[in-house]
């Protein structure tokens, strides 16, 4: 089918602000939109850029705003989205070039809240510490996040506060704070418990919207919230 | 730029990121990564890592190093393989403590499930083996490992692209150019070691599970520096690719009670291998799916693929044990696997072969097996050789965290007892000249029309079946197309992350691959592992029990020869 593809472009070497530049590609319905973004850059226009690995939804590389909703270009197919799309770079980071905007503060936010294992007890010698399955269930849902921002770039706080945490650097907090095997949730739980940690959120949804891991963000921000008030 | 380290790792998937967590704290380290870490590709792997742990039922590391042995079709070097087996033990013990979340057993221990080819008492009957997390042990253990090395502050340079490696005049490795993708600036890594851990090359055939990343870098690079490539010709085909698209549905699938049927229903693996099944090792599934498909018991109207029937599944199977899977083929064929069967066909999925290493993951350059000082490598980039003539499903993240945890010790070794060899002149020129070479032609080859008959040339003549003539065929187009490719210009001529340029590189990486892999099968005329050879359909232990060496020289490409280590197990026939 026939596929009108409208692309936000921004060059930073010869542009002065960004500019729609549309094409049209032949795709099957049940191609990606990745791979009408190929398309263009691979027989049309070489200098589009975007950031893309594994095509399948699990390495979070090409996030981008599809039609005014964000997703992962690997993980929306044409026939779903239709024969009109307008793709532009996620929201609240600065645009390198095209649909590649600079991860470097949502990393930093990231590596912020801890996200490693902490415990400082000697574990067991040649075995595994032991865990029972309900255990495990608590925080399985927040380890499906891939990091992709799909979430914390849909966040008007975000937007308007360059200072709120976000709701994936959340999310990697809640994989640990409910974790039997972890020590540190009181160090993650003070940093979330700033101003600028989970009280910023609003409970609009949008995080838990956009993922495209199907995690339920808002539900996990909103644990928090509850461990912060009620100590459990 | 000019930096200056002790230790380097190039790559940051599992082995590269397992690597620099020994180094962390214990010297001046950094990782070099052309993606941000969680991107790499070892976040997709899905079922499981093997590890003798007896969790679940009686297991110990020696059926797990035959199982290895067998499943390679003998061409293991068994001295490795018996690594392998014992030390994934205690690295996945490491791992857990690291803080990976594992599925549990009733009791908290680690979980495991049945997996291909892994077997209790020497081949008896599937065994319980694989420790995993969901369908998604790959990502949990490129997260526990990325996790670790922010705990412990190791230092990355994400985004940045192999060039070069850098060897001095007396071939010792001493650093590597790379290219920083944000800037197109050229960065000299003056060091004392360095740990290849970039990966595979999948993306040199059409269907494949691999990431748009895997482009075979560090493997092309050190072939280009006269270093030899182990055993190209063994490549992987993963019996399990969604249809058309290839991406990956884990043999955990069949762990968990899944069958593959053809047009009739009839659940033909059994025919073939009585005793396992449809959990056969990959290179025997994935040859007679073609076989079914070939004799016209193929599914769909053009009855080109078989199904992967999950529907007899217990109630919560898959989403307790699968739901990544269920997802995608939610996703990308609209299907629900409840319900229906999925349509399913062979994927390039695994390179058995890559730069050879000793039992330390040091890169070694002949039949002796002599080290070349300073320079590693594990993970997929490297040939063990593990994985002989086919890798066993699990083993390729038994191989990462093993492997790459001996590389980084190792490294740490080195560098304590050796000096900083001076940089030779102008060490970052031959990476300027390739850059400046691509971007400076304004009129030439087109890079994706390159890489589209690659792929389509190389999945039709050297993936499953494999004759001498299409080999022959494919070895002229791939010459042809290296021609063409010294001719290829690109579009964007900037500096800011200019992925014109990265694709057109990562081309060139991928037709030196395509090249050895093409020279090897051409060369060994036997039927071994996943080298399927329709005119030697047999195996020839008397004259092809070797490994192969593919090196480049100015006269062409040389095959040059490696016995294979045999310690516990002679080589048998392979029966399942």
């Amino acid at each position: 089918m026939q596929v009108s593809v409208k692309v936000l472009r921004f060059n930073p070497e010869t542009d002065s602000k960004p500019h729609y530049e549309t094409y049209t590609v032949e795709q099957e319905p049940s191609d990606r939109v990745l791979d009408a973004l190929n398309t263009i850059k691979w027989h049309i226009d070489g200098t589009l850029t975007y950031r893309r690995s594994c095509a399948h939804g699990v390495c979070g590389s090409d996030a981008m705003r599809i039609n005014g909703r964000n997703r992962l270009a690997c993980k929306l197919l044409i026939k779903d989205v239709g024969s009109t799309i307008t793709v532009e770079p996620i929201m609240g980071f600065e645009v390198i070039k095209d649909l590649v905007v600079d991860m470097e503060p949502f990393f930093d936010s990231y590596k912020k809240i801890k996200p490693f294992l902490i415990n400082d007890d000697a574990p067991p010698v040649g075995s595994e510490r032991y865990q029972s399955a309900e255990d495990r269930a608590r925080f399985d849902d927040t380890t499906k996040c891939i990091l992709c921002a799909c979430c914390t770039t849909s966040c008007p706080i975000v937007w308007t506060n360059q200072g709120y945490v976000g709701p994936a650097t959340i999310v990697q907090a809640h994989r640990f704070i409910y974790d039997s095997r972890d020590q540190g949730a009181d160090q993650r739980l003070n940093i979330l418990n700033d101003r600028n940690g989970v009280w910023r959120c609003r409970t609009i949804f949008n995080c838990t919207d956009a993922c495209p891991r199907g995690i339920k963000v808002t539900q996990a921000i909103e644990q928090v919230k509850r461990t912060l008030l009620t100590g459990e | 730029m000019y930096h200056r380290y002790d230790a380097l790792v190039i790559g940051a998937g599992g082995a590269g990121l397992m690597a620099a967590a020994q180094l962390a704290g214990k010297c001046k380290s950094a990782v070099i990564s052309k993606l941000y870490p969680p991107r790499s590709h070892t976040g997709a792997a899905q079922g499981g890592i093997a590890a003798a742990l007896g969790n679940v039922e009686e297991d110990h590391w020696v059926w797990h190093m035959f199982d290895t042995v067998k499943g390679g079709d003998y061409l293991v070097d068994q001295d490795a393989a018996e690594v392998l087996a014992r030390e994934a033990i205690d690295a996945v013990i490491e791992m857990e403590h690291m803080g990976l979340p594992f599925n549990r057993t009733p009791e908290g221990k680690i979980d495991q499930r049945r997996f291909g080819g892994h077997t209790r008492n020497f081949g008896e009957e599937p065994v319980r083996r694989a420790c995993y997390s969901a369908d998604r042990t790959g990502h949990m253990i490129l997260y526990t490992l990325y996790q670790t090395c922010i705990k412990h502050e190791v230092e990355f340079y994400d985004e940045f692209h192999l060039l070069d490696l850098i060897m001095t005049d007396d071939g010792v490795c001493n650093g590597v150019v790379a290219l920083e993708v944000l800037t197109g600036e050229i960065h000299v890594f003056h060091a004392k070691a360095v740990i290849l851990a970039t990966g595979g090359f999948g993306r040199a055939f059409q269907i494949t599970s691999n990431a748009m990343a895997a482009t075979g870098d560090a493997m092309s690079i050190a072939f280009r520096r006269g270093l030899p490539l182990q055993d190209m010709e063994f490549y992987q085909f993963h019996p399990t690719g969604i249809y058309k698209k290839g991406i990956l549905l884990t043999e955990g699938a069949r762990g968990e009670g899944g069958i593959l049927r053809n047009v009739e229903g009839e659940r033909f693996m059994e025919r073939y291998t009585p005793t396992l099944k449809d959990l056969a090792p990959r290179d025997i599934v994935s040859r007679y799916i073609w076989q079914e498909i070939r004799e016209g018991r193929g599914a769909g109207p053009n009855k080109d693929y078989v199904t992967l029937d999950l529907t007899h599944l217990p109630p919560g199977a898959l989403e307790a044990k699968l739901p990544d899977i269920t997802d995608f083929v939610e996703t990308y064929l609209g299907i629900d696997p409840h319900v229906e069967p999925i349509p399913i066909q062979p994927t390039a999925h695994y390179a058995m072969g890559g730069l050879p290493t000793d039992v330390d993951a040091r890169v070694t350059i002949d039949e002796q097996n002599t080290v070349l000082p300073g320079l590693y490598a594990a993970g997929e980039v490297a040939c063990v050789s593990v994985h002989g003539a086919n890798r066993l499903g699990t083993n390729s993240l038994v191989d990462l965290v093993v492997f790459g945890r001996r590389a980084g010790r190792h490294a740490l070794q080195y560098i304590a007892e050796n000096d900083l060899e001076p940089l030779p002149p102008e060490p970052e020129f031959r990476g300027r000249a390739e850059v400046a070479n691509i971007l400076e032609r304004t009129k030439g080859e087109n890079v994706a029309d390159i890489r589209q008959t690659l792929q389509f040339e190389m999945m039709d003549k050297a993936s499953v079946f494999r004759t001498g003539e299409h080999l022959l065929e494919v070895q002229q187009t791939v010459r042809e197309l290296k021609d063409r490719y010294h001719h290829i210009a690109i579009t964007d001529k900037g500096d800011v992350f200019n992925m014109d340029l990265l694709e057109a590189l990562e081309l060139g990486y991928l037709l030196d691959c395509a090249e050895a892999l093409v020279a090897g099968a051409v060369t060994r005329k036997e039927s071994r592992g996943a080298h399927m050879r329709e005119d030697f359909p047999d195996r020839d232990d008397t004259n092809w029990l070797k490994h192969t060496l593919a090196y480049r020289t100015s006269g062409g490409l040389q095959m040059r020869y490696k016995p294979v280590v045999l310690t516990r197990f002679e080589p048998k026939e392979r029966k399942y």
